[in-house]
């Protein structure tokens, strides 16, 4: 559905999905996938939670079996080839780290099932514990460690294998805000400094939009979004995406000619849809590229709309208003500055944007 | 009001706060009553084990301190046979029952399969039974087959050991899967996944990680076996042939022909031996405790589960 | 959740032979789990249908069945004689006993198990579990041995008839009667009370009585409205693994009962080594496991799953 050149053309493809399916029962997890993620890439799976990016990733794994479809890594069919035949490892959510077994010896596991020689996995063990700098950490259990240590630990377990592809379950959900942050540059950093692909799964759209290079957006089985994170916020394929990634108001209304929009309550915008006359489309503002103020005129390269101020959210680096329309509410929300004036609930505002602010996509809610 | 609520609540879990705490008269009937309880469990332990040193034939009567009927119970040809074939059963019933309950735990737990629920009811009908139904079944089973056996296979089993073991492993291989089963529930069930990332083989990850993981829950399912091996008399009873019996049926036997004071020192020797085991088992558990999962899994509920 | 199926022994097998996925791998995959489970499963699957479905076969069978005039047993033609024996007033009287006992001895055992149980749950984990362990002790001690403690204590001059005897009530005598076998079973069965009560008990949050506390109920309508339906599964529980095996107790009632207080366990054992009315025995027998199936079902229907 959606072609990536960044993918296909320029890079080597690290992992290739095609019309992959996976059905449990009557229920389709994952709908017909067409997925190419290209070596060296960081690449996120975004959805809501059960949307299919979990299973997806098992299938990449190998810890599920495709209904349907080819799964190849590095040119190479692997879909139905169990987990210890694939060339990629993964960080379980929650880490999955062996309580029963000491940090070099959950290190040193997979080598150890490798049958690689004793001296070298006590050397690669000791350089997969200095890339995640907790080199004296190899005496201790599991338990023994804190959250942000036991992640770096589970880190280490999979790329001390050297796999071609990393994979990542909720990598940071179990860590609170502060570390989660530290632990995003620290991912980053990594894959950069390696090299290899990582694709990792999360519900969290800012980790998403901070971390990857391409963000894949899943819901109900559906792949429906692929594109780097600015083409996703920016260029929302439909309303689904929109809304989920960050704060969207839509404004519904209907393509009255080629380069006009007509909103449900009448005010037209000029927009340039691509969209035939008639077609119902729901215009993407965004909370921060809309200005607030008295009610005045629209100026040149401005759409407006008016409305009511009906309450007001402190933030403290922001001010969110909620804006009563004829038809709807929206939200806008300004920098507090300490020059800007403040507006009262009851004021009578107008909302204006510039004619670029804004995006458009079909159908309505 | 909310804050307050939410600190207690992370800092303890179960109830330990001070206004569910029981207070005044209530306090006070409630620790009498636990003290009563203990009581009532130990007292009669604790006085059997006196009596057994007592120099009086009547059993429940203080007549000086005496080592006789230990020296007797050291002399009774019959005693030493039975506590062997007992140790003999309990082990080997134990050793099957293990390695058979822990398979069909693994099986129900971690596959689907043509017959699973017929198996899983199957599986719990030994537990439920009553242990005289149970005796009642084993008769009658060995009255109409040990002489098939013997005419088909030309194999010929008498009641005593074999008998006995066969009745035993039937009852235990239940009550260990329960236990083994509720240890694999509990288990992270990515544990394995992970190790079959990391390279392993499905047998090494039952190995190197499943075996591990489980092994508290395997030991407990032995502890119950042997116990209930050693425990059973109703079953035993009806297997056993003559001359070949366990202890606990040879005690039960002098018990219903009248008590004597040798029973008093068999009594308290068996009673060592379970108490031995409780510490014996705790001390494992206390040592591998550290090994188990470390939260999904506390281990105040660890004795619990065992337990039922 | 199904975790996948290793197709070939090492890991350097030619990728270019592997195939795409396609519905019939899934399907064959699934089919080798399957298998696999299955064979895991039938060692024991095996001997507990060899050794534990066709000897209760073989039960039910015995109870159609009837006895001859020497004393043994007619496998052919069969009738309902033996379970008409069990409306015979003698049977009749036994099994009203035996239950009655069992009912008794449950009772008893929630009344003493259920303040003990809320006593150790509200304790520090430290003594929790120090509390918990000698609990545990009697109940993984010789069943036999902590009955025949006390035929000790309640025999002719033993301890208790010399206690009462001393504070002035006589000399009591309670072995041989039905108090003696209740004692007993309370005694051998009062740990299956506790733990799965304390289990339940444990598991409720303490918020909730506080909770109910703020919002003016005084300690009785807490206990009734809040505590005693959140610890319900642990009631039934126990009450269940305290019935069955009171029900069918044999050991119990043999060391401390007396000629007039037969019940169910020792009759069916009679009627196998003394009287060898095998058809009679058979038909207690059965109908002693059903009305436990029964027992045990309906608790697996009220949502109960400690067992």
């Amino acid at each position: 559905m959606n072609d990536n050149p960044a993918a296909s053309d320029t890079t080597v493809t690290a992992v290739g999905l095609r019309g992959i399916t996976k059905r449990f029962g009557d229920v389709v997890a994952v709908d017909n996938i067409d997925l190419d993620i290209g070596d060296g890439e960081f690449f996120a799976l975004l959805g809501p939670s059960g949307c299919g990016k979990t299973t997806t990733l098992r299938m990449i794994a190998g810890l599920e079996f495709p209904t349907q479809g080819s799964l190849k890594i590095f040119d190479h069919e692997v879909g139905t080839l169990p987990p210890n035949k694939r060339p990629v490892n993964t960080v379980f959510q929650n880490y999955a780290l062996f309580p029963h077994l000491d940090i070099n010896d959950n290190v040193g596991f997979g080598l150890r099932m490798q049958r690689v020689k004793k001296a070298e996995i006590k050397t690669r063990v000791g350089e997969a514990l200095e890339m995640v700098k907790l080199s004296n950490m190899g005496e201790r259990k599991p338990d023994q460690l804190s959250g942000g240590q036991q992640q770096r630990i589970a880190l280490a377990r999979a790329l001390v294998n050297r796999p071609k592809v990393l994979l990542l379950d909720e990598p940071l959900g179990a860590l609170d805000l502060k570390l989660r942050v530290e632990m995003q540059s620290e991912l980053k950093t990594l894959q950069r400094e390696l090299g290899i692909s990582f694709v990792f799964v999360t519900h969290d759209q800012e980790e998403a939009l901070t971390m990857s290079d391409r963000i894949g957006i899943m819901d109900q089985g559906q792949l429906l979004q692929v594109d780097p994170p600015e083409a996703i916020y920016e260029r929302p394929v439909n309303r689904f995406v929109a809304d989920f990634i960050g704060q969207t108001n839509l404004l519904e209304g209907n393509v009255e000619s080629s380069d006009v929009v007509c909103l449900l309550n009448g005010a037209r915008i000029p927009l340039d849809t691509g969209l035939a006359v008639g077609s119902s489309v729901s215009v993407i503002l965004r909370p921060e590229r809309a200005t607030i103020g008295s009610r005045r005129e629209i100026e040149p390269g401005q759409s407006a709309v008016d409305g009511v101020i009906r309450s007001i959210t402190y933030l403290g680096n922001a001010i969110v208003y909620r804006v009563g329309l004829d038809w709807m509410e929206i939200d806008v929300r300004e920098e507090n500055l300490p020059h800007e004036t403040r507006h009262e609930p009851g004021e009578e505002v107008t909302v204006s944007w510039d004619h670029g602010a804004v995006a458009v996509v079909e159908g309505q809610g | 009001m909310v804050e307050r609520y939410e600190s207690i609540n992370s800092e303890s879990t179960g109830m330990s706060g001070d206004t569910a705490k029981p207070r005044g008269t209530t306090k006070w009937l409630l620790s009498t009553n636990a003290i009563l309880v203990y009581v009532f469990f130990y007292a009669p332990i604790i006085l059997l084990l006196i009596f057994s040193f007592s120099d009086n034939r009547n059993v429940g009567t203080w007549g000086g301190f005496t080592l006789d009927w230990y020296r007797e119970f050291a002399a009774n040809e019959p005693i030493q046979d039975s506590i062997w074939i007992s140790v003999k059963v309990a082990l080997v019933s134990t050793g099957v029952s293990v390695v058979l309950g822990t398979m069909a735990a693994l099986a129900l737990e971690r596959f689907r399969f043509r017959g699973d629920r017929v198996f899983d009811g199957l599986l719990y009908l030994p537990i439920i039974i009553p242990d005289v139904t149970m005796a009642v079944m084993m008769l009658l089973f060995f009255s109409q087959f040990l002489d098939l056996i013997d005419s088909v296979l030309g194999i010929q089993i008498t009641k005593g050991f074999t008998t006995i073991a066969i009745s035993h492993i039937a009852f235990s291989i239940s009550f260990v899967s329960i236990v083994v089963r509720a240890r694999l529930a509990g288990m992270d069930e990515r544990l394995e996944e992970a190790a079959l990332d990391l390279y392993a083989t499905r047998w090494k990850t039952f190995r190197h990680i499943t075996l591990p993981q489980i092994a508290p829950g395997v030991a407990g399912g032995a502890l119950l076996a042997l116990t209930l091996s050693l425990d059973d008399v109703v079953i035993t009873q009806f297997v056993s042939g003559p001359g070949a019996t366990t202890l606990p049926v040879y005690v039960f036997g002098l018990i219903r022909r009248g008590v004597t004071p040798l029973i008093n020192s068999v009594s308290v020797l068996m009673l060592a031996a379970s108490v031995l085991l409780v510490i014996l088992s705790l001390l494992a558990q206390r040592t591998t405790g550290s090994k188990g999962p470390p939260a999904d899994a506390d281990t105040d509920d660890e004795p619990s589960r065992v337990g039922i | 959740m199904t975790i996948t199926e290793i197709v070939a022994p090492e890991p350097s097998g030619d990728e270019n032979e592997v195939a795409a996925a396609t519905p019939e791998f899934e399907r064959a995959a699934k089919r080798a789990a399957s298998r696999r489970g299955f064979l895991i499963a039938l060692p024991a699957y095996f001997y507990l249908v060899l050794f534990f479905a066709i000897p209760l076969v073989i039960v039910m069978v015995y109870s159609f069945a009837t006895r001859n005039r020497f004393g043994g047993t007619d496998l052919s033609g069969w009738n309902l004689d033996a379970y008409r024996k069990l409306s015979e007033p003698l049977v009749r009287d036994i099994l009203f006993r035996s239950l009655w006992l069992a009912l008794i001895t449950t009772v008893i055992c929630l009344i003493i198990a259920y303040p003990f149980s809320y006593y150790l749950a509200t304790r520090t984990p430290t003594i929790r579990n120090v509390m918990l362990v000698f609990v545990m002790i009697p109940f993984w001690t010789n069943f036999l041995v902590r009955n025949y403690a006390w035929r000790v204590l309640l025999g002719t001059n033993g301890p208790v008839s010399k206690a009462t005897d001393f504070v002035g009530l006589g000399d009591t005598r309670i072995l041989f009667t039905p108090t003696a076998v209740v004692i007993g079973l309370v005694y051998g069965f009062l740990p299956f009370m506790i733990l799965p009560l304390y289990a339940s008990l444990e598991r409720i949050d303490l918020g909730l009585v506080e909770a109910s506390r703020d919002l003016y109920a005084n300690g009785f309508q807490t206990f009734r409205r809040i505590l005693l339906p959140l610890s319900m599964p642990g009631v039934i529980a126990g009450s269940i693994l305290v019935f069955i095996p009171s029900l069918g107790a044999y050991v119990t009632p043999e060391i401390l009962g007396g000629a007039k207080t037969t019940l169910l366990g020792s009759y069916i054992v009679t009627q196998f080594l003394t009287a060898r009315n095998w058809p009679v025995g058979a038909s207690l027998s059965f109908t002693l496991t059903v009305v436990m199936l029964f027992a045990t079902i309906l608790y697996f229907r009220k949502g109960g799953r400690t067992l």
